[in-house]
């Protein structure tokens, strides 16, 4: 019988591939292990802020004014007792010490990238699926977010705090907003594609619910191109919460954010540039590992996107 | 120069593949010859080697996959490791290539003119009046109609066939001594194919040139070759004049090939005529409407008063070329699109119960009735949700309509064996599998729902001749243990004639002709069906295994 000789001799299943894991490869990528480490480091270092030689970011003495990087000097805590305190960065013109200002701007910084990511994905997948799904919502919500997208992000978070007090949760909902549209017209656009792929259709036939299909066919496949696109988010966001706070728009001038640091340091900067310099320097490394993370992981999960090389 | 003295010669090639691979080598110890005015067809099914070995004497290979050992001799030069300086200067004048797809072989944004201008250009001295006359001269060849307006036409705006034609006219316009043509018919229709071969024929023939012709189509082997190589995993497993390959093949594989390739006869099977009828649909067309802001609506008529019934046991083929209306029938009656009109009528088949007229039926009311038709797709590689274990894709569709997980199990382990995988598939992704293991998968997802009808569109299309055999006979198996009435839709008449018991052909999203499979392929009536028959490759070749 033929059936029997098909099966020793039939090439198949000899040319089993057996790829790699996505999870593997993208650890591998040089890329996401430069960003993936440095952004472990800042992790590290906005979780341990207390214990890395900071004192209380707000805490000032008088004494202690405009202090150069490495200068030593006094601190008066708020119980009334005065510390002698290496200055590591110098101090502003109020007496406080920019290590500790920076060290703790650096949670600030990773709360809000973090939670401008997350929000603007999680609004932008929802409106996303119901654009991609639904053809009579598509047009309405594809017109409303071209029209949010012809609106400076900068501009519309200005407005969006003035309107509201500066507090963390207005300022993440303020940089989050304009990122949204970009978020849903990716996924809108991977919904589209997706779901003209044989396996949805396969689960349309098999008689699985539409609100199924998103959740179990569409979404996880979309999973590899948002993760991308959040890390991009997450660089921008950490960028606009500084320039905010260094129009005096963000957070008020107490919360020791990097924009707030640098903002204070601008009146002086051609006699104390450290003021500057260093929450610029932070600011820099920071964004630079979340793009260089987000360029590792988009060649490996999204090969498609990828530059050749 | 030596006229007898072979145009190429492949000497003990072995290419690498980069490690990690399932195998080390893309192609291993392979020699074989192409004489002056000779036709060797390469061929073997999908990761045999036999593109890149076409490669390697274009000079294309990839980094990734260097020569090892061996010698590429083109007229007694040794090319294996020539510079890429004297590669371009053989490319064009002394070899040159055509490849599967001319849509994007060809540039985009050049006329076709300019493009086969810019071989002259690069390698003459011509005038641009002469250059001019010459690109003409070879697009006459080709026998394309209207000359002056191809020149001027950009690949968009040509169809395939024309397309694969000024790919030919790009490669032949300087004479070279070997073409290289990659399964250069392999996008095209069957007509188209039938026309594109005689053309390739006819030029080799004037043009004394040696053609190393790589595809998978054994009908195409049996209507062009001089005489053919047997590829199978990167091992050269059979040379032969086409006779001998084809009809008395030496090699195991090979003989497992010819036994596998369809015939053209129709297989006896027994039939019920009174078998109550599952499927019934009549006036079915379905119009697409392309709306514009301004001008009219343009509409596209893509199935027309399409009329047929499939009776339970019993497989009805649509056959037809791309843009028939054969897919769009089928997705009409699975209700992934929606018809604009006619009547589906479903079912009415068991006593007590009345057929139901699915074609324009709420969602709401459909969904019980979804499960009673099912459908198996023509590509694998996307049929199968890659996120998703074979457990929870087999699982899916019964769980819907509230059965249990365990017992949703126990039914896929018994349909698993029914489609010859084992238990533990159940836990694997699908990368984990092969093309035809998938569609085994894919069909037993099918049956998990116990349908009444199975619709296969396309379904072994994508597969090498040898797999596409085992599911083909899978098919037939299921058919007549379940009973099942089965709707079949191919492009290949020779897979329509191994399952079929009545036939449809579609053109222009018309059924041109309908009846018992005996009829058509015995007294094909309708002039389209006459014509297909006779674009069939190697219809009248006798492919022996045994």
């Amino acid at each position: 019988m033929a059936a029997t000789d098909f099966e020793k001799l039939s090439v198949e299943s000899a040319t089993v591939h057996e790829q790699p894991s996505a999870w593997a490869r993208v650890r591998r990528n040089a890329s996401v292990r430069i960003g993936g480490v440095a952004m472990g480091l800042l992790l590290l270092i906005a979780l341990a802020a207390p214990w890395l030689g900071t004192v209380d970011p707000s805490l000032f003495d008088p004494a202690s004014r405009d202090l150069l990087p490495g200068k030593l000097g006094e601190i008066t805590t708020l119980e009334g007792e005065t510390l002698q305190h290496r200055f590591l960065m110098g101090s502003d013109s109020f007496g406080r010490d920019i290590y500790s200002r920076v060290i703790y701007g650096t949670q600030v910084s990773l709360v809000v990238g973090l939670c401008t990511a997350l929000v603007s994905l999680a609004v932008g997948i929802v409106l996303g699926l119901l654009a991609g799904f639904f053809r009579r919502l598509d047009g309405p919500l594809m017109r409303l977010m071209d029209g949010l997208m012809a609106i400076p992000a900068i501009l519309i978070a200005i407005a969006l705090v003035a309107m509201w007090k500066g507090t963390l949760l207005t300022v993440v909902v303020a940089i989050a907003i304009p990122e949204i549209p970009r978020v849903t017209r990716l996924v809108r656009s991977l919904v589209l594609s997706i779901r003209e792929e044989p396996y949805v259709e396969a689960a349309i036939s098999l008689g699985t619910p539409t609100w199924k299909i998103m959740g179990r066919h569409i979404l996880p496949n979309c999973v590899a191109p948002l993760v991308v696109q959040g890390t991009f988010i997450c660089a921008s966001g950490i960028l606009t919460e500084a320039i905010l706070s260094f129009l005096g728009v963000g957070l008020p001038p107490d919360i020791p954010t990097w924009g707030n640091v640098m903002a204070e340091g601008r009146a002086q900067f051609n006699e104390y540039p450290h003021n500057i310099f260093f929450p610029g320097i932070f600011l820099a490394v920071t964004v630079l590992a979340v793009n260089i993370l987000g360029d590792g992981l988009r060649d490996t999960l999204d090969p498609k996107m990828a530059k050749r090389g | 120069m030596n006229t007898d003295a072979p145009i190429l010669q492949v000497e003990n090639l072995t290419i690498a593949l980069p490690s990690g691979g399932d195998r080390a080598t893309a192609v291993r110890n392979v020699s074989f010859s192409v004489g002056r005015g000779e036709i060797l067809c390469l061929v073997g099914e999908s990761g045999s080697g036999k593109s890149v070995i076409a490669q390697g004497v274009m000079g294309l290979l990839p980094k990734s996959l260097p020569v090892q050992s061996g010698r590429i001799l083109l007229q007694g030069e040794d090319i294996t490791h020539a510079p890429l300086s004297r590669l371009r200067e053989l490319r064009a004048t002394r070899m040159s290539m055509i490849f599967q797809e001319p849509m994007t072989a060809l540039n985009p944004v050049m006329t076709c003119g300019d493009q086969i201008d810019e071989v002259l250009r690069q390698h003459t001295r011509l005038s641009p009046a002469e250059r001019r006359d010459k690109v003409l001269a070879i697009v006459r060849e080709v026998l394309l109609p209207d000359p002056e307006r191809m020149v001027a036409s950009y690949p968009h705006q040509l169809s395939g066939g024309q397309r694969q034609r000024i790919m030919i006219a790009m490669a032949l316009v300087l004479d070279p001594v070997l073409l290289i043509a990659d399964e250069p018919t392999t996008a095209l229709d069957v007509t188209t194919q039938a026309q594109i071969l005689k053309l390739v024929l006819d030029l080799q023939g004037r043009h004394g040139a040696g053609v190393l012709f790589i595809t998978h189509d054994f009908g195409v082997v049996a209507e062009v070759a001089h005489r053919v190589a047997v590829l199978r995993l990167g091992d050269l497993v059979e040379v032969g004049s086409k006779h001998d390959v084809l009809q008395r093949p030496s090699h195991d594989y090979t003989r497992m090939l010819m036994a596998a390739v369809p015939t053209l006869h129709l297989k006896q099977r027994p039939h019920d005529p009174g078998a109550p009828v599952v499927l019934k649909v009549q006036g079915l067309h379905k119009t697409y409407q392309d709306k514009r802001w301004f001008g009219p609506a343009r509409q596209v008529q893509a199935a027309q008063d399409v009329t047929f019934e499939i009776r339970r046991g019993q497989t009805l083929g649509i056959v037809g070329e791309s843009g028939s209306g054969k897919s769009t029938v089928a997705r009409c009656i699975v209700r992934l699109i929606d018809p604009s009109g006619g009547s589906v009528m479903l079912g009415g088949d068991r006593p007590g119960e009345a057929a139901e007229d699915i074609a324009m039926m709420p969602a709401a009311r459909l969904r019980p009735l979804r499960r009673r038709v099912q459908i198996v797709f023509q590509d694998p590689y996307r049929s199968l949700n890659p996120r998703r274990n074979v457990a929870d894709a087999m699982v899916e569709g019964p769980m819907n309509y509230g059965l249990g997980r365990v017992e949703a199990l126990q039914r896929a382990r018994q349909l698993l064996a029914m489609v010859r995988l084992p238990e533990s598939a159940l836990e694997r992704y699908p990368h984990q599998f092969s093309g035809g293991q998938r569609q085994r998968i894919c069909i037993a997802r099918a049956l998990m729902m116990e349908p009444e009808l199975l619709v296969a569109d396309e379904a072994v299309s994508a597969l090498d001749v040898s797999v596409q055999a085992q599911v083909l006979d899978l098919f037939e198996e299921i058919r007549s243990r379940l009973n099942l009435a089965m709707l079949f839709i191919t492009h290949d008449l020779r897979v329509a004639s191994q399952v079929c018991d009545q036939l449809a052909v579609m053109s222009k999203g018309q059924v041109v002709e309908y009846g018992p499979a005996h009829q058509v392929f015995g007294r094909p009536q309708h002039a389209y069906t006459q014509a297909l028959f006779a674009a069939a490759p190697g219809r009248d070749f006798a492919f022996s295994g045994a």
